[in-house]
């Protein structure tokens, strides 16, 4: 950036000469179908929205989507997107001045009021930093002025944003499409009144809302030993917890209402809505159910619009009914039909991304494909032994599993894909074993069933990372060396299985990945260093395999934690106790630490909880906390109306002019 | 069990129509892939009446033509669809022209009454903006190429490297300097013959650098102003769609 080019001045001219030469240069136009772009001068707060990954994974990802629309609705306010740049692409910005740029009208991100980034995971941390050096932005928090945007990280990562706290200016815990109307008021009103206070009272007053958190408020003090003595405020008003923000009543907030269609190509090509927010199976390993609770539910009036209307406006061929659990939704078995109905005869086709072990789940798929291909189903047990499943409250039987996956196969569907964890809490190498034998007992069953011999099974296995606010924060990692072979004992006993194996297929990762992700995960403020240093010495796009390196992370972990008492081991495979201060514990899910620390201890016990939407309330915290409930159907309405089509489309040539 | 494909009623083609679009501007980077997404998505927002081949997942009946390179722009891309009701093209053209983003643009619908479309694209039309080259340094370097027989230049291909000659298919090659562009800016007019592996304008480049030691200092900006048939002289290129307005 040069001092002439005024702010929000496009940057394409520049860019331009270095697409020619860069990979699937497509992605970096924009131009998308529903795209707005809106005058800079017309309104008084910009918004630059950015998905920490390539554009092929960051465009169709819904949250970024919303929160543009939402931000681009209102009169004083605009919204763009940017993405990670690919290495090439980097280079040649940086050989040639162009900075970090938004695809919708090509505005340097350092132009911006507020730079929002959305971390599903913690392994877009580097790319942050990418983006936030391609700006002209200071890296550190604490070295910007009031020329600079202020950096909020959101998304599920930002429930322990303590790692990444020296680069970002504030944190959102929670549902973002409130979040931002607020900081957009509050943004606003500072510039309005003449920026009062510079950047500190902006950020105080962010602060005071209770519910953005912004980490330079924080004093966090150490105990010897490397444990955290104390995250405590260093002003007044700013409270000692932030909370997250959860948005009730999904049906006004019928998003994305103009969804946005790529031209190039992405990894979900379709047109997805959201059916329900939240889970309450209380799957132990899993913080997303735990932090995104209660379940609030759409009605089925209000998805079957948002799919029609997105239809319309997309012509996207593929609807996905989206949430943490499909086939959970009270009405879903309505919905399934109704929609199966009225898309009967056109060419879309219904998906339901559930992986919930029972027969009417395969029901519910068999509803979607009436008239399609029957491929693959996806169900997800999660723990290889009933043992396994007891400590990570996955309440699913040998004998559910056989029942569906047999109904599965019964219903013509060829190939099953199983989906397993390894390096669970209390597990051994032989819980993991028990996946070959259980894999056998599918493909026989499953022969059986189907007469045919031809039916495969997947088994997919990953490596365990303990999250923040779930009942295995205070569980130790298994170490990669174990991860990797125990895996291995896997792969041998499959492969060893002469009468079923050759149908089972096997699926794995190095455990090496999980323990780089585990240490951005649970680390606090200290790991900040190694992120900068990971990022100095070549980091990017650490969610591929063809990017990562494990060894760089170690090296670059090794140089920033030099002399401190803590290392990777410390906060990875370290099992923690009771009375130790979290990193995260200043910042208020909704879930009481009283209630997350006896499910640990049921887990230990192999005990179940059950889930409180059909069972009373078991006191987890969040709807007192937060001052939420549950919504959920079911309505009572059982048939939708068809909906009303034009009689002719006006192209027919018997329509019109002639 | 295995099912079968489900024997519903296939749409059939009752009619065929030409379609000529241009790619322009920031979306001249988007390939064929990228087009053809575009398409079938904007097809089924402008609600035109496709149809559809038989079998578990019918496709929309469309076929596509010679498509210009990712990167380079085009005023003559050219595409049929079947239709299972009989369409006004105009009527399309605005539909399809305003369901496509803008730089995808419909600029012209006919009724197929021919058939064979796609052999009637003899060759293409290509303007090459050369910013940086000045109008003697092209024309030099043109003059050197066409008095080759033969010019040899290789490019990736999806089945490797290849080899092949770039010279015999240029056809006509003509210099001027565009004074509005600020600086030296060479604009170089190629006819060029479509073939097997087909000559494209960056091949033409190719030969350029390698007779001449033409380089241009920034990328050139490359667009394709016409395909169709040759002229009796065989040196010019007329418009495609002139047998279907005659039938």
């Amino acid at each position: 950036m040069t001092p002439s080019t005024p702010r929000g001045a496009s940057v394409f001219d520049a860019l331009e000469q270095l697409l020619p030469f860069v990979t699937k240069p497509i992605q970096y136009v924009g131009g998308e179908v529903n795209a707005v772009v809106k005058e800079w001068d017309d309104v008084e707060v910009r918004w630059a929205l950015m998905y920490p990954d390539a554009y092929e994974v960051g465009a169709p990802n819904q949250g970024v989507q919303i929160l543009y629309e939402v931000i681009n609705e209102r009169d004083d306010a605009l919204a763009e997107r940017s993405y990670a740049v690919w290495p090439d692409l980097e280079a040649l910005m940086r050989e040639q001045g162009v900075p970090q740029f938004t695809v919708d009208a090509h505005r340097a991100v350092g132009d911006f009021d507020v730079f929002g980034l959305s971390f599903s995971t913690e392994l877009g941390y580097t790319n942050m930093l990418t983006a936030i050096d391609l700006a002209g932005v200071p890296l550190l928090a604490v070295d910007r002025d009031e020329s600079h945007p202020v950096i909020v990280a959101g998304g599920h990562a930002a429930f322990n944003p303590e790692p990444i706290s020296d680069f970002i200016d504030a944190a959102v815990l929670g549902d973002g499409e409130e979040a931002v109307l607020l900081i957009t008021d509050i943004v606003r009103d500072w510039k309005r009144e003449g920026r009062p206070g510079g950047r500190e009272e902006l950020l105080l007053r962010l602060a005071r809302t209770g519910s953005i958190y912004v980490p330079r408020f924080y004093d966090v003090d150490y105990l010897e030993d490397g444990r955290i003595q104390r995250v405590a405020p260093n002003r007044p008003d700013v409270p000692w917890r932030v909370r997250k923000h959860t948005l009730m009543n999904l049906d006004e907030w019928a998003y994305p209402k103009n969804p946005l269609v790529p031209l190039a190509e992405t990894v979900h090509e379709r047109m997805g809505v959201e059916i329900f927010r939240g889970c309450t199976r209380g799957c132990r390993f899993c913080q997303a159910g735990m932090i995104t609770r209660p379940v609030r539910e759409r009605s089925i009036t209000s998805i079957a619009e948002i799919v029609q209307n997105g239809l319309e406006k997309t012509g996207y061929e593929e609807v996905g009914l989206l949430s943490l659990s499909s086939a959970d939704h009270s009405e879903i078995a309505d919905i399934a039909r109704n929609l199966a109905d009225r898309y009967e005869d056109s060419k879309v086709s219904l998906s339901l991304p559930s992986t919930r072990v029972d027969a009417f789940n395969v029901d519910l798929a068999n509803e979607l494909s009436r008239n399609g291909r029957r491929s693959g189903l996806t169900f997800a047990p999660e723990g290889g032994s009933e043992r396994m499943r007891k400590v990570i409250n996955k309440q699913v039987t040998e004998e559910d599993l056989i029942r569906t996956v047999t109904t599965a196969y019964a219903g013509g569907w060829r190939q099953v894909k199983l989906y397993f964890m390894c390096g669970l809490p209390t597990e051994t190498d032989d819980d993991v074993l028990q996946i070959a034998a259980l894999a056998s007992e599918v493909i026989r069953a499953g022969r059986e069933a189907s007469g045919r011999k031809d039916i495969r099974c997947t088994v997919s296995i990953g490596g365990f990372v303990p999250k923040p606010h779930t009942p295995f924060q205070w569980a130790a990692q298994l170490d990669h060396e174990t991860t990797d072979a125990r895996l291995h004992k896997l792969r041998d006993a499959i492969r060893a299985d002469r009468q079923y194996g050759k149908a089972i297929g096997l699926r794995y990762h190095d455990g090496k990945p999980g323990i780089v992700e585990g240490l951005l995960s649970r680390g606090d403020r200290r790991v900040g260093a190694v992120i900068r240093q990971a990022w100095a010495d070549g980091a990017r796009f650490d969610g591929w395999s063809e990017h990562f390196s494990y060894d760089r992370w170690m090296a670059a972990a090794e140089q920033a934690l030099a002399g401190q008492v803590v290392d990777v081991d410390w906060f990875t495979i370290r099992e923690r106790q009771r009375v130790e201060v979290l990193p995260w514990d200043h910042l208020d899910s909704g879930l009481d630490a009283e209630w997350l620390w006896e499910d640990w201890q049921d887990a230990l016990a192999e005990v179940a909880v059950d889930d409180c939407r059909w069972t009373p309330c078991f006191d987890c915290g969040v709807c007192d906390q937060m001052d939420t409930e549950i919504q959920v159907g079911p309505t009572g309405i059982v048939n939708l109306p068809m909906p009303t089509l034009p009689d002719r489309s006006p192209v027919l040539a018997t329509t019109g002019g002639e | 069990m295995a099912r079968p494909a489900p024997d519903r009623d296939v749409a059939p083609t009752v009619q065929r129509l030409r379609l000529r679009y241009a790619k322009r501007g920031r979306l001249r980077f988007s390939s064929h892939r990228d087009f053809q997404r575009a398409l079938e998505r904007a097809l089924r927002r402008a609600d035109i009446p496709m149809a559809y081949s038989a079998g578990f997942s019918p496709h929309p009946k469309v076929s596509y033509a010679n498509s210009a390179p990712t990167g380079v722009a085009s005023e003559a891309e050219y595409v049929e669809i079947g239709v299972a009701l009989a369409c006004n093209p105009d009527a399309v053209r605005a539909a399809l022209d305003a369901a496509l983003p803008p730089g995808l643009d419909v600029v012209e619908v006919v009724e197929a009454r021919t058939s064979d479309f796609a052999n009637r694209l003899e060759a293409s039309v290509w303007r090459l903006e050369l910013p940086g080259v000045s109008r003697a340094q092209a024309e030099r370097a043109v003059t050197l190429l066409l008095a080759q027989t033969e010019v040899l230049v290789d490019r990736m291909t999806k089945n490797g490297r290849r080899t092949f000659d770039a010279r015999s298919a240029v056809i006509v090659a003509e210099c001027a300097a565009d004074a509005g562009l600020g600086g030296d800016c060479a604009i170089l007019t190629l006819v060029v013959r479509h073939g097997t592996p087909s000559v494209r304008p960056d091949d033409v480049l190719s030969a350029l650098s390698r007779v001449a030691d033409l380089v241009p200092p920034k990328p050139p900006r490359v667009t394709r102003l016409a395909q169709g048939p040759l002229d009796e002289a065989g040196t010019s290129v007329v418009d495609p769609f002139a047998p279907d307005r005659a039938g």
